[in-house]
């Protein structure tokens, strides 16, 4: 048999396998990529917030003392390998409680991209520029409203393509996490291709699966940003030389008042 | 009294003494215009009466209540005491009509429709009010400050503070502005203008402050200052920009 024909008889067979495999892998990337978006957000906003003299002796401690845990969160988890964390994190605790592999690699894989965002979401709210802080506290804003109202959805838009990255690198190293015994892609690729030790032709299967949900989840995100973006055209409302004698569109959907 | 009165000023950034000693009182209606070079600390001094920076020593007294004494809170405080910057500093994820409600929703507890008739009545004012779906990034530089100048004035401020407000702009774009301030100097708002414009100076402002390396060397009206000066720096300064 050629390599095409083992491609479509491991196909017709095992069908089953590398569709549970992608499910699982999507899972774990999907729910891992959102929830560590979530935490490098949190991590991010408390690691931002303005420590200077001006603020209260005790917020400043707190916020200090936090933001090194924090620190010490980031580098440990940045430092050592995910596989590694999944084995002591998994058998260690969560396999002894009876949580659910799957559970148990959401978690880890989540706390991992975590880790990340934080570094990718304070770059973002570092890159937005000084004068957007400036101008909301000129007019009486407070820090967080500042933050919620004007930074951070520029900050987001701004890494987008990072947030893009975390994504793509999740669908693909959630692989490692065969190791706590979730049946993913990879995992069910070496399966199926076990029983007429067919590997390549398996791993061809796995590897165009990857690809394929790697680039739609890429070209997803361009339209989220997109729509990020907005409109380049604007409506004017009534007249553009005489604003005196505007006409007025009231309950048009427009937005014009 | 004084609606500002700023008390023996001094700002120190590093080893560099930027303000020394600076002192002197806004009174309500006031138009005061702050002249001098680059680098006499004057926009540092404009950015101490909103607390941007914060005074190394020396008060700022609103309404006689010392700022840094927490009898009011610095962002209640800022939202009397506006700002509007060289670099306009409007939110460029917000359309024109959210730039001027946020701080309205936000720090006055305006409801969301109060405060969009408010931003439309305020954005007419400035000839801004066709924009209001408009981004920051789809408007013109003297667009985008009248756009700043209704942010603030939705505000309801005692005072405005201007840093150089024409500075960022092409020449023909400067009118505009300036006739949107002019036209708040005649409806009698508290205005402090950090400025190059020296027409606008001398024929709008009621007082003239001129600043030179971190000191007031002149505190007078329009007309003495620039007919008259009494000290030789100021009369440098005025023949270099006025050529």
């Amino acid at each position: 048999m050629g390599f095409f024909d083992w491609i479509i008889k491991l196909l017709s067979e095992y069908w089953m396998l590398f569709l549970e495999g992608s499910g699982y892998t999507l899972a774990m990337a999907i729910s891992g990529t959102i929830i560590g978006f979530l935490i490098g957000l949190i991590v991010a906003i408390i690691k931002t917030t303005p420590t200077d003299p001006s603020v209260n002796p005790i917020k400043r401690a707190v916020v200090r003392f936090v933001g090194w845990i924090l620190t010490v969160y980031v580098e440990v988890i940045r430092g050592t390998p995910m596989m590694v964390q999944a084995l002591i994190i998994h058998y260690s605790l969560f396999a002894r409680i009876g949580i659910h592999p799957l559970l148990s690699a959401i978690i880890i894989i989540s706390v991992n991209t975590g880790a990340y965002m934080a570094e990718i979401v304070r770059g973002g709210i570092i890159s937005v520029d000084k004068g957007q802080f400036e101008g909301a506290e000129a007019i009486g804003l407070r820090h967080f409203q500042t933050m919620f109202s004007v930074v951070l959805p520029q900050a987001v838009r701004n890494i987008m393509p990072s947030i893009g990255n975390e994504f793509v690198v999740n669908i693909k190293d959630s692989s490692v996490l065969s190791v706590i015994s979730i049946t993913e892609l990879m995992f069910m690729s070496k399966s199926a291709g076990g029983t007429y030790v067919q590997f390549v032709p398996a791993y061809v299967i796995c590897a165009a699966i990857y690809f394929i949900m790697t680039f739609t989840v890429t070209r997803l995100l361009r339209l989220v940003e997109k729509r990020m973006d907005g409109s380049d055209s604007y409506v004017i409302c009534g007249s553009q030389s005489d604003y005196h004698s505007m006409i007025k569109v009231k309950g048009g959907d427009d937005g014009c008042r | 009294m004084s609606v500002i009165e700023v008390s023996h000023l001094r700002k120190v950034f590093g080893d560099n003494e930027v303000l020394h000693d600076i002192s002197f009182s806004v009174n309500e209606g006031d138009v005061i215009s702050i002249i001098g070079s680059s680098g006499s600390g004057k926009s540092t001094m404009l950015r101490c009466i909103n607390y941007l920076e914060k005074p190394t020593s020396g008060q700022i007294l609103f309404h006689g209540r010392d700022i840094a004494s927490g009898d009011i809170r610095i962002p209640d405080y800022r939202a009397k005491v506006t700002m509007v910057f060289q670099s306009f500093n409007l939110f460029n994820n917000l359309t024109v009509l959210d730039n001027c409600t946020l701080g309205m929703r936000k720090v006055l507890g305006i409801s969301r429709h109060q405060a969009e008739e408010a931003a439309v009545s305020h954005l007419a004012t400035v000839g801004m009010d066709a924009y209001i779906k408009a981004k920051p990034r789809q408007l013109s530089g003297g667009q985008k400050q009248r756009v700043a100048i209704a942010r603030a004035l939705c505000m309801k401020p005692e005072v405005i503070l201007f840093d150089e407000p024409t500075s960022a702009l092409d020449p023909e774009m400067v009118g505009e502005v300036l006739n949107v301030m002019k036209l708040l100097a005649s409806g009698g708002l508290t205005m402090i203008v950090v400025t190059h414009e020296m027409a606008f100076a001398r024929d709008v402002s009621k007082r003239v402050i001129f600043m030179d390396k971190g000191v007031i060397e002149e505190d007078n009206t329009p007309d003495v200052i620039f007919n008259n000066p009494e000290k030789q720096r100021t009369r440098e300064f005025l023949s270099r920009v006025l050529e």
